[in-house]
């Protein structure tokens, strides 16, 4: 992209380096000179927000590991141990738990975000495959990292979803045998997670890198859904303008967080994890973290348990090729009128979707859920494709600057000429 | 490339760089001139090595996945039968997982001999002391000749939740988890369950004890 590199070094030392490894100029072109489009919204400061989350959830997260013990019988007392001996252990095990959820939050509403202004679009697909790719190795650790405390919720958790592979014909019991170690959950599995949700967090890192080098190779999309066209007048540097929206951003989410951490810090779990894993007894309502709720309602949904499986991967795997079901040559739903709709319906299908799945499995239940099933799928399979081509949409602007300044190209204000400011 | 007085190399590694030219042709030169085949035969070799080799490797990572040897000693459970009244559940642990032994109540037994096969959405025994094509029938769900007992292991063959016994609308057990129904010998009637639950290895010990496994 035009208009990266400005970065001179200053001084002796600085030259010296960079002429070496030239890393100081490596982040001030990505976080510094790096042009933003000037119109982003607050639904844009969701990447800040979430790459703080993954940094902080593995702090967290790595020195909660110095107190754990992952063997089943001190696992759920190591856990307790946390909580009322360590020092400052209740905030940091309350930090890294809400934390997981807060993650979830944010992730959702940058989904929400891609979805609703087309940055799935070309040339942006590997970007937004790779966005689901982080989204799945999120589950994955989340789901592991649940297990670990090895109380009821936990421990028939783990056995609920690792059964879901025994739904594949033949070799379905020898991979659920395979992932347990055991002819049940029991210590290797716990055994097994705690390494693995150690390790999945760092390999998020690595995709969360190549997402950004993808999004930094072909630009940030923006609310017009408009390509950049003039760096000069449709852009802005990332530094101080992008980065300080992200922090004002960051501060109001982290106030959210607080209250969760410091006044519900139990709201978004389950009693039933405190008490400790009985390989014997199922609880009676057994329902995963909120977060993978809509998930199960649709795995709940079908009356067939390979149905049922196939439903609930499908609805993800559905996501991988969003990017070619999505018809429209206009981006930005903001020019779509019939998409809104649409898409007013899937936000709103998802979260009765979630609600459902905390319900139990019975009537009417499950069949408000089989409706919304059909929607979620139909959103993605029937609308999108067919929009494309029924659509009548509104007239683009011509530039991003043109969006901003209302047409004239003349600066209207301070906002639009922030560079003569002060 | 901003950099000011060197460019770290860059220019001397881009492709079509003129000493990266030269080298090209002389290696086809070279190629040409000597044995076609002799690099071909130790790259191909090369490769096949790094295949074979890489996939022995790969086994035992793969492999210590599964159950170890004390997991696979297969463990067996006895049971005593003998404070078991009428009508009442037990549960024991076997290799982890609970099995339920029920004393069934005459009127039990005649309620679940009275269902059909054509009833059941799962028409195979699935009880491992019988051939794999045994009918689901009672007498083949329940212990040879001691038609009372009811051995199963108590995990859904939905998705592994532990049922409650005696409850659901066909008077043997409930998942709570995604509400599978299965009838007083065990079979699956209603809901997302796709096989009855399974019956393990079991044989009694006089009159009063049972050998799981």
């Amino acid at each position: 992209m035009q208009g990266h590199s400005t970065y001179q070094p200053k001084g002796g030392v600085a030259k010296w380096l960079e002429d070496r490894l030239p890393i100081v100029g490596l982040v001030h072109s990505s976080a510094v000179a790096y042009p933003v489009p000037r119109n982003l919204n607050y639904f844009w400061t969701f990447g800040g927000i979430l790459t703080f989350m993954l940094v902080a959830q593995i702090l967290t997260g790595v020195v909660l590991a110095m107190h754990y013990t992952p063997e089943a019988t001190k696992a759920f007392a190591s856990v307790e141990k946390i909580m009322r001996d360590v020092n400052y252990g209740w905030l940091l095990r309350y930090l890294h738990a809400n934390g997981a959820s807060m993650f979830f939050i944010a992730v959702y509403l940058h989904i929400f975000r891609g979805m609703y202004y087309g940055s799935y679009k070309a040339p942006r697909e590997i970007l937004w495959i790779l966005g689901v790719l982080i989204f799945l190795l999120m589950m994955a650790t989340a789901f592991m990292g649940y297990v670990l405390p090895w109380g009821q919720m936990s421990f028939w958790g783990a056995t609920v979803i690792t059964n879901l592979f025994s739904a594949l014909p033949g070799v379905g019991e020898a991979i659920v045998t395979w992932l347990w170690g055991g002819f049940a959950v029991d210590n290797p599995t716990l055994n097994r997670f705690f390494a693995l949700h150690y390790l999945l967090p760092f390999i998020i890192a690595g995709v969360v890198g190549l997402h950004i080098w993808a999004l930094h190779h072909v630009g940030q999309n923006n609310p017009t859904g408009v390509e950049v066209k003039d760096f000069r007048k449709d852009t802005l540097p990332f530094t101080p303008y992008a980065t300080l929206k992200d922090a004002v951003a960051l501060v109001a989410f982290l106030l959210f967080f607080s209250y969760f951490v410091f006044y519900v810090p139990n709201y978004l779990g389950h009693a039933d994890n405190y008490i400790e894993a009985n390989p014997l007894v199922t609880p009676s309502h057994i329902v995963p973290e909120w977060y993978f709720l809509p998930f199960y309602a649709i795995l709940r949904a079908i009356p067939s348990k390979l149905g049922g499986v196939i439903a609930m991967f499908g609805a993800i795997a559905v996501l991988f090729v969003l990017p070619w079901l999505d018809t429209s040559k206009v981006r930005s739903g903001n020019y779509r009128p019939m998409f809104r709709i649409f898409f007013g319906l899937f936000v709103a299908n998802a979260i009765l979707l979630g609600w459902l799945g905390s319900k139990p499995a019975e009537q009417p239940y499950v069949a408000v859920a089989q409706a919304a099933t059909v929607y979620y799928f139909g959103y993605f399979l029937v609308i999108l494709p067919l929009l494309g081509w029924y659509e009548k949409t509104k007239p683009l602007p011509n530039s991003i600057a043109e969006s901003v300044l209302g047409g004239h190209g003349t600066p209207a204000g301070a906002v639009a000429a922030p560079e003569r400011r002060g | 490339m901003r950099l000011a007085r060197w460019d770290g190399g860059a220019k001397a590694l881009q492709p079509g760089a003129a000493w990266m030219r030269e080298e090209t042709d002389l290696l086809a030169a070279t190629h040409d001139a000597q044995d076609p085949n002799r690099r071909d035969f130790l790259f191909l070799a090369t490769g096949a090595a790094a295949a074979v080799g890489g996939g022995f490797l790969a086994w035992p990572f793969v492999a210590q996945m599964n159950p170890d040897a004390s997991a696979l000693a297969l463990a067996t459970t006895e049971a005593d039968i003998s404070q078991i009244a009428e009508g009442q559940v037990i549960t024991v642990k076997w290799r982890g997982k609970p099995v339920f032994i029920w004393n069934r109540s005459k009127q039990q037994i005649d309620e679940a001999n009275a269902v059909e096969l054509s009833q059941l959405p799962d028409r195979l025994a699935r009880n491992q002391n019988l051939p794999d094509d045994a009918p689901a029938t009672d007498a083949n769900r329940a212990a040879k000749d001691k038609e009372n007992w009811l051995v199963v292991v108590g995990v859904c063959t939905h998705l592994g939740c532990v049922p409650i016994s005696q409850q659901g609308n066909f008077g043997g057990w409930f998942c709570p988890c995604h509400g599978s129904h299965y009838d007083g010998a065990g079979r699956i009637r209603q809901g997302p369950a796709p096989e009855n639950l399974h019956v393990p290895p079991f044989a009694f010990m006089g009159d009063t004890k049972i050998t799981i496994g």
